[in-house]
């Protein structure tokens, strides 16, 4: 009768958030598992050679570089010998593979070693494994990201000399925060594939395949889709339909909505992501943004790929809920 | 007696295939209840509907009072589960894989229990080794401890002793029981190995083909005859003629011969045993006599034998 009592109360007072729990556990493994170690390392070295090339660049011009006021976010922003990309470029490309990584065997994993109906058999909503999962390995790209940043921003400080300004380094978390949801859009899709197939190899590969091709042959397809719809014909009229055509459709891409919003977040000058003309450009001040304007320029592309970030894990999240404890 | 498990014309339907059809159940607190059948006879489907892991199609449960699938995370809560092949995060030590479902049951302070309780199942020491040294026994011993870290109300075992050697299976069963008599626990555990279930269950049910096809205590379902008794008949010498004037007594129904030389499956009329035997040692000189039916191994091969020749 007493214990009947003390659970009672206990029922109560405590509200479980096993989330927090599964998320605890999940982010202890991926600190200790071989590829967060191995994924570190890799991104630590390409970064170190991306920036030691950028702060040369900015070396190098520095002298004329009379007037540049964001000369810090230069770092992440500029193409030097010998490394062929900026490092937010290289970010761009890489950093879905950290996604990836961390989601997918989220799933299938706990199947595979037989650990998924005795998690479920604890008393916590279902929806709570996969959450505290997403929240985990989105927490240590996180955590890599912001160090990589970090890193960064040491290596600057040291090779130019040039301290970031208060304006710099918030836009720097902004962007940041973006990066973190562009990668959570890899990881809701591996996460996704987790759920639907059985084997971890698999749900590697679909996930790998869809970033390789957008990465890679992104361009190609999008010129050919946009050729399709608005072909070229010589006229200049329809050689502007083309490219407007072609960068609207480049945009179902969340790499091309991460480049532009990359672009614009952490290059004040820049001022727009769409088609230019000449004359539009002709006699115009260079000037900066600020953060706010800039925003103005990307925010279509920053809700879109939140919106895609969300979806993505809504599919993954249903897809779970839907699915057999044992299949 | 308190009902804690109680299912009414329970039923799980995939596309229209009943994989349990019509279950009832009602085993009340410290029972220890046997679910028995192959697999696939829908044992696990019953556990995981009990657990609020499966939707059930039609019908009502109640666990502990509660409804599994209204208040899923309540049933949880208080009923520990085994599952059948359970596993473990393999780089995580024994402890650790308790700790972490202690927490997820919201003790955060647990290692005296978990000390008790890996000492207990016999994983004392073995409690700091990452469980993926483990043997797939020992996993077997510490989903055991792990069912009972939150202390429920209920044990759920699906197969319990599978994977585990003879001797390791006998201090289950040891356990089981204890955790039944002495913390009035219920439990349910489901088997296809009939040896065991018929040791330590206090009542049975057995499932074919998603449908209990008898349910009671163990010896009850023993003496519940229908049809002809089964007695083996052994005779000193091996007369292929013996078989015809077998059939030729009166109580006996059918014949068939034994494996070993001499020896006769017979059927007998089940109240006329006695006569049967006196007249079958009238016939040629009987060196034993041994009644087949008098375990639950008996109905368990009819139900399944009656099952095969269905679906043959």
């Amino acid at each position: 009768m007493t214990t009947a009592t003390v659970t009672e109360t206990e029922k109560e007072f405590r509200p479980v958030q096993g989330w927090r729990v599964v998320a605890a556990k999940e982010l202890a493994d991926h600190l200790l598992s071989g590829r967060f170690i191995v994924l570190m390392a890799v991104l630590g070295i390409a970064t170190a050679a991306a920036v030691f090339a950028a702060s040369g660049g900015i070396r190098d011009v520095a002298p004329n570089a009379q007037g540049i006021t964001a000369l810090f976010l230069k770092l992440f922003t500029v193409t030097a010998d010998p490394v062929p990309f900026p490092l937010i470029v290289f970010v761009g490309f890489l950093a879905p593979l950290l996604g990836i990584m961390f989601g997918f065997d989220a799933v299938n994993g706990e199947r595979s070693q037989g650990t998924l109906p005795r998690l479920l058999s604890q008393p916590i909503h279902r929806d709570e494994v996969i959450l505290g999962k997403f929240v985990a390995g989105l927490s240590v790209v996180a955590i890599m990201l912001a160090s990589l940043v970090l890193f960064v921003s040491g290596i600057g400080i040291f090779r130019l000399g040039v301290v970031p300004t208060a304006a710099e380094i918030t836009r720097l978390f902004v962007w940041l925060i973006l990066a973190v949801i562009y990668v959570g859009f890899w990881q809701a899709l591996a996460t996704l594939t987790s759920v639907l197939t059985r084997r971890a190899s698999t749900s590697a590969l679909i996930p790998v395949g869809v970033w390789l091709v957008l990465a890679l042959f992104g361009s190609f397809i999008f010129s050919a889709i946009a050729g399709i719809i608005s072909p070229r014909d010589g006229t200049a009229v329809a050689e502007v339909a083309y490219l407007r055509t072609q960068q609207a459709v480049s945009q179902i891409s969340p790499i091309t909505l991460f480049q532009q919003g990359s672009t614009v977040l952490l290059d004040p000058e820049v001022r727009t992501v769409g088609l230019v003309t000449l004359e539009q450009v002709d006699r115009a001040i260079v000037s900066e943004l600020n953060l706010t304007q800039s925003l103005g320029v990307v925010w279509p592309q920053l809700v879109v790929l939140v919106a895609m970030t969300a979806v993505m894990y809504a599919l993954a999240y249903v897809a779970f809920m839907r699915q057999e404890v044992r299949a | 007696m308190v009902t804690t498990i109680k299912s009414k014309s329970l039923t799980k339907a995939y596309d229209g295939h009943k994989v349990v059809d019509n279950l009832n159940l009602d085993i009340t607190s410290g029972e220890i209840f046997g679910l028995l059948g192959p697999n696939g006879a829908g044992k696990t489907t019953t556990i995981l509907m009990l657990l609020g892991l499966v939707e059930p199609t039609s019908g009502e449960i109640e666990v502990l009072g509660l409804d599994p699938r209204r208040n899923p995370l309540e049933v949880k809560r208080r009923v520990g589960f085994l599952p059948d092949a359970v596993g473990f995060y393999d780089t995580m030590t024994g402890r650790e894989n308790l700790r972490f479902t202690a927490r997820l049951n919201g003790i955060e302070d647990a290692e005296e229990k978990i000390d008790a309780l890996l000492e207990e199942v016999g994983l004392a020491d073995a409690g700091d080794q990452r469980v993926g040294e483990y043997s797939r026994g020992m996993k077997q011993r510490l989903g055991l401890a792990d069912a009972l870290v939150k202390g429920p109300g209920v044990l759920i075992l699906d197969e319990p002793t599978t994977a585990i050697d003879p001797e390791g299976v006998a201090e289950i069963l040891g356990m089981i029981r204890r955790l039944a008599t002495e913390q009035g626990v219920t439990i349910l555990l489901s088997s296809h190995l009939l040896h065991q279930v018929q040791a330590v269950c206090d009542r049975v049910a057995i499932f074919v083909d998603g449908k209990v096809v008898a349910q009671g205590p163990p010896h009850e379902l023993a003496a519940q005859q229908r049809g002809p008794t089964r007695v083996e008949f052994r005779f000193d010498e091996d007369d292929e003629a013996l078989g015809q004037r077998l059939e030729g007594l009166a109580p006996v129904q059918s014949v068939t011969r034994g494996r070993i030389p001499g020896a006769w499956i017979v059927g007998v009329e089940p109240a006329r045993l006695s006569e049967a035997v006196r007249l079958a040692s009238a016939e040629a000189p009987l060196i034993g006599v041994r009644r087949l039916d008098d375990d639950l191994d008996a109905i368990y091969r009819r139900y399944f034998e009656s099952s095969e020749e269905k679906s043959a």
